[in-house]
C-alpha cells in the first residue's frame, strides 16, 4: 500500500461570509480577498507541511495544478515540486499534474518535468490531468472544443520528447515544432511513471488500459461516492482482459485523526466545513464549457439519468450539480464519507475497507484541507504516521507497484545540504 | 407551419441538412446561436414571397459533427463556402442571426461577387473592451433562454425535445449547437473580422433586437462603419438577440423588403 500525502495548498483566510458574499472561489473569485502578506506564511506553512510528511514517511508527497482559485495556491505545482527536490530524500514527488493543453508549447512539461527528475534523482510521478473546465476553459481560455483534442496531442509529444534519442519534427494537428530535443532528459528511463488523474469517463479508462497508465480518481466527495466510479474502472480493466492490480488504481481520500472519534470531530470540524463550505463555492455558470464533456460521457451521464443509477449522485454530474447537493456540515461532511474521522483504529479500518473495496494501492491522503492550522495538519500528519500506516501498510502487498518511481541508487545521489533550523537563542 | 424540403449534402464527410421551402428569388440564412433543432415561424414568414434556404452551419442541429474537423478560421470559411454551393446559393441574397450573421458576412467579404444583398441579425465577431458582448457559455443553464429572446419560452420551445425524440441524443445535440460555436468564436466572439469588413461591398441591412441582453447595440454601428457596401441599421422592438425567434413576422418583413 502507498500513502501520498496530497497538499491542495488552499487560501486560509477566507471570509466567514465568504459564500453569501462571493458569487465563486473560482475563475472571479476578487483580488481584495488575496493577501499577499498572508500569501507569504501559507505558502510557508504548506511546504513545511509537505517536507514534514516527507520527513515521518509518506511514499509520496503531491502538488495540483489550478488556475485563479481560491483553495489552489499552485498555478504552478513545478515551482513547489523543484523545492520538494531539494528538501526531501527518499519520498516520491507526485505532479497531479500539469494540463497539458495549457502549456505552449507542451515541450515544456517534457522539460520541467525531466528537470525535477533529475534534480530529485529519479523520483517524480508524471501526472498529466485534462483539467477542470475552470482552470482550462475559463481562466486559460483554452477552446473547449479543442481541449482533448490538444492534450492528447500534446501527450504524444510529451512523451516522443521524453523518448526519442534523436532531434525530431513534430507535425501535429496544433503542434508544430521543427526541432524537439529537450535537455535535460529524464533520469527514469524510458520516462517517468504517468498517471491520469480523471472523473468518469470510460474514454479515460481504456486510454489507461491501453497505455499502461495509473487511473487516479480524485473526488473530494469520499470513498462513498467514488466507489461506483471505481467499480466502473475495474468492470471496464475486467472488459478489456486487465489484471486487477490495486497499484493501476489512485484515490483521494480526506482524513482527520484524534484521540477518540469525539475529538477527531471536534479537531477536525471547523477546517471541514470550511472546505466544503468556502472552498467548494464554485459558481455553476463555470461548469460546463460546451465540448468539455465528450459526447460519450455525455450518453453515459444522461442514461445513468434516466436508470436513475446508484451512482448518478456524483458521477456524471456537472460540478455545478455537484455543488448544490454538497453537504456542508460536519455532521453531513462525516456520514457521506467526505472525510474519514475517528482514532487510529477506527480510521485504519475504514481505510483499509477503502483500499479494499475501491482495489486501489495508491491512497492520496488530504490531511490539510480548508484552513486547517500548520498545528493541527502537524499532529493529523504524525498521528496518521506513526498509528495509522503501520496498521495498513500491509494491504495489497500481493501485488507489485509497477507504476512507481524508480530513482537512482541512494549511494549515486547528491547529498542534499542540511538546512539546520535555527535555534531560538540565535 | 408546414414542412420544408430537406436535402442532405456531404460536407467534409459530414451529412449536413438543406432545408428548402417556398417559391421566389432564393434567400439563404444561417441561424444563430443554437441552431434550429426544429423549423421556425421566422422562416415560414420569409417563404410567402421567396425560395428561402436553410443549410445547417457544421455542428448545428443538421450538421452532424462537421465542426469537429474544422480547426482554423480557414477550414470554417472553406466548409461554409461548399455548404453555400452545395445549397445552390451562390450570387443569393443572405441573412444569418448571430453566430450564423458573422459566418455569411465573411462569405460575403471573402466572395463578393457571390452574395447579392446581406442582411446581419446582431452578428458575431467583434470585441470591444470597453462595450463587451455577454459570455454565451458562461451561464447558468436556467439563465440562457432569457438572454438570447426576449421572451425566454420562445427560445425553451425551439430547444423543448418534441414528442418522440431521442431523449438521450436531443439533449446532446443542443450541446453540440453551443460547442460548435464556441469551435470558432471561443473565448470573446471575436474572429478579428473587422479585418475583412471593408471587402464586404453588397449593400446590408443589419437588424439589432431592441432587447438584445449578448450583442450591445454599438456594434450595429461598428459593423456599419467597416462595411463597403451601402448599410442601413433598423431596429427590432421588444426582440432579443435571436430576434427572429420574438418577432419572426418584424424581422422576416424588415428582411424581404431590403432585398426585394
Amino acid at each position: 500500500m502507498k500513502l501520498m500525502w496530497f497538499h491542495l495548498m488552499p487560501y486560509t483566510e477566507l471570509p466567514e461570509n465568504f459564500r453569501d458574499a462571493n458569487p465563486s472561489v473560482w475563475v472571479d473569485i476578487h483580488s481584495s480577498l488575496f493577501d499577499p502578506k498572508r500569501a507569504h506564511h501559507m505558502y510557508n506553512d504548506f511546504m513545511d507541511e509537505l517536507e514534514y510528511a516527507a520527513e515521518v514517511g509518506f511514499d509520496a508527497v503531491c502538488v495540483n495544478e489550478h488556475h485563479s482559485n481560491g483553495y489552489g495556491l499552485m498555478p504552478s505545482p513545478n515551482l513547489i515540486a523543484s523545492s520538494l527536490a531539494r528538501r526531501t530524500t527518499d519520498t516520491a514527488i507526485c505532479v497531479m499534474g500539469n494540463s497539458l493543453a495549457l502549456y505552449n508549447p507542451p515541450t515544456r512539461v517534457a522539460e520541467e518535468f525531466a528537470m525535477i527528475d533529475v534534480i530529485s534523482g529519479g523520483r517524480l510521478i508524471a501526472g498529466f490531468p485534462v483539467g477542470t473546465p475552470m482552470d482550462t476553459t475559463y481562466a486559460y481560455g483554452t477552446n473547449p472544443s479543442q481541449l482533448r483534442q490538444r492534450y492528447h496531442e500534446a501527450h504524444d509529444l510529451v512523451v516522443r520528447a521524453w523518448t526519442e534519442p534523436d532531434t525530431f519534427a513534430f507535425n501535429g494537428r496544433f503542434n508544430q515544432q521543427r526541432y524537439v530535443n529537450i535537455w535535460p532528459r529524464p533520469v527514469q528511463q524510458p520516462r517517468p511513471p504517468i498517471w491520469i488523474p480523471g472523473g468518469g469517463s470510460v474514454e479515460t479508462w481504456q486510454w489507461c488500459a491501453e497505455m499502461d497508465y495509473v487511473y487516479c480518481y480524485l473526488s473530494y466527495y469520499g470513498y462513498k461516492a467514488g466507489r461506483a466510479t471505481m467499480d466502473g474502472f475495474w468492470a471496464e480493466m475486467d472488459r478489456l482482459g486487465k489484471d486487477r492490480n490495486p497499484y493501476h488504481a489512485g484515490f483521494l481520500q480526506f482524513v482527520g485523526v484524534g484521540e477518540s472519534r469525539q475529538h477527531a470531530y471536534d479537531l477536525y470540524a471547523e477546517a471541514a466545513e470550511y472546505f466544503y463550505g468556502r472552498c467548494l463555492h464554485v459558481d455553476p455558470k463555470w461548469s460546463t464549457p460546451p465540448g468539455y464533456t465528450s459526447e460519450g460521457s455525455q450518453r453515459a451521464g444522461i442514461e445513468s439519468q434516466v436508470r436513475k443509477a446508484a451512482d448518478s449522485a456524483v458521477r456524471g454530474k456537472s460540478t455545478g450539480e455537484r455543488s448544490a447537493s454538497v453537504a456542508r456540515d460536519m455532521d453531513g461532511i462525516v456520514d457521506n464519507g467526505y472525510v474519514i474521522i475517528g482514532t487510529p483504529d477506527e480510521v485504519a479500518e475504514q481505510l483499509r475497507e477503502v483500499a479494499i473495496n475501491l482495489n486501489v494501492g495508491h491512497l492520496m491522503l488530504l490531511l490539510q484541507y480548508g484552513n486547517m492550522s500548520k498545528e493541527v495538519t502537524r499532529y493529523n500528519t504524525k498521528m496518521f504516521a506513526e498509528h495509522v500506516m503501520p496498521k495498513i501498510k500491509d494491504i495489497h502487498s500481493g501485488w507489485e507497484d509497477r507504476w512507481w518511481p524508480k530513482p537512482m541508487a541512494a549511494n549515486l545521489r547528491a547529498s542534499v545540504p542540511a538546512y539546520p533550523p535555527r535555534m531560538a537563542a540565535e | 407551419m408546414s414542412e420544408p424540403e430537406t436535402l442532405t449534402v456531404d460536407i467534409n464527410g459530414f451529412q449536413t441538412r438543406i432545408w428548402r421551402k417556398g417559391s421566389g428569388p432564393k434567400l439563404g440564412y444561417l441561424a444563430g446561436f443554437g441552431g434550429l433543432p426544429r423549423w421556425m415561424p421566422f422562416l415560414d414568414e420569409l417563404a410567402k414571397t421567396r425560395t428561402v434556404i436553410v443549410p445547417s452551419v457544421p455542428g448545428f442541429p443538421g450538421g452532424d459533427r462537421g465542426h469537429t474537423i474544422l480547426d482554423s478560421h480557414l477550414d470554417w470559411m472553406l466548409a461554409l463556402r461548399d455548404l453555400l454551393e452545395k445549397a445552390d446559393l451562390v450570387g443569393a441574397d443572405l441573412a444569418g442571426s448571430s453566430v450564423g450573421a458573422s459566418l455569411v458576412a465573411e462569405m460575403a467579404a471573402l466572395w463578393p461577387a457571390s452574395v447579392r444583398r446581406l442582411a446581419l441579425i446582431a452578428p458575431f465577431g467583434l470585441f470591444d473592451d470597453k462595450d463587451p458582448p455577454t459570455d454565451p457559455w458562461a451561464q447558468r443553464a436556467d439563465a440562457v433562454p432569457g438572454l438570447l429572446c426576449a421572451d425566454p419560452e420562445i427560445y425553451k420551445g425551439m430547444k423543448a425535445a418534441p414528442e418522440g425524440a431521442n431523449s438521450i441524443e436531443w439533449p446532446i445535440e443542443q450541446v453540440r449547437a453551443s460547442e460548435a460555436a464556441a469551435r470558432i468564436f471561443w473565448p470573446l466572439g471575436n474572429t478579428r473580422i473587422e479585418k475583412r469588413l471593408r471587402l464586404i461591398q453588397a449593400p446590408t441591412l443589419l437588424l439589432w433586437g431592441s432587447e438584445d441582453k449578448i450583442m450591445p447595440r454599438t456594434y450595429a454601428d461598428k459593423f456599419a462603419a467597416g462595411i463597403s457596401g451601402k448599410t442601413e441599421i433598423k431596429t427590432i422592438a421588444g426582440a432579443g438577440h435571436l430576434a427572429e425567434l420574438d418577432k419572426p413576422v418584424e424581422v422576416a418583413k424588415a428582411i424581404s423588403d431590403f432585398t426585394a
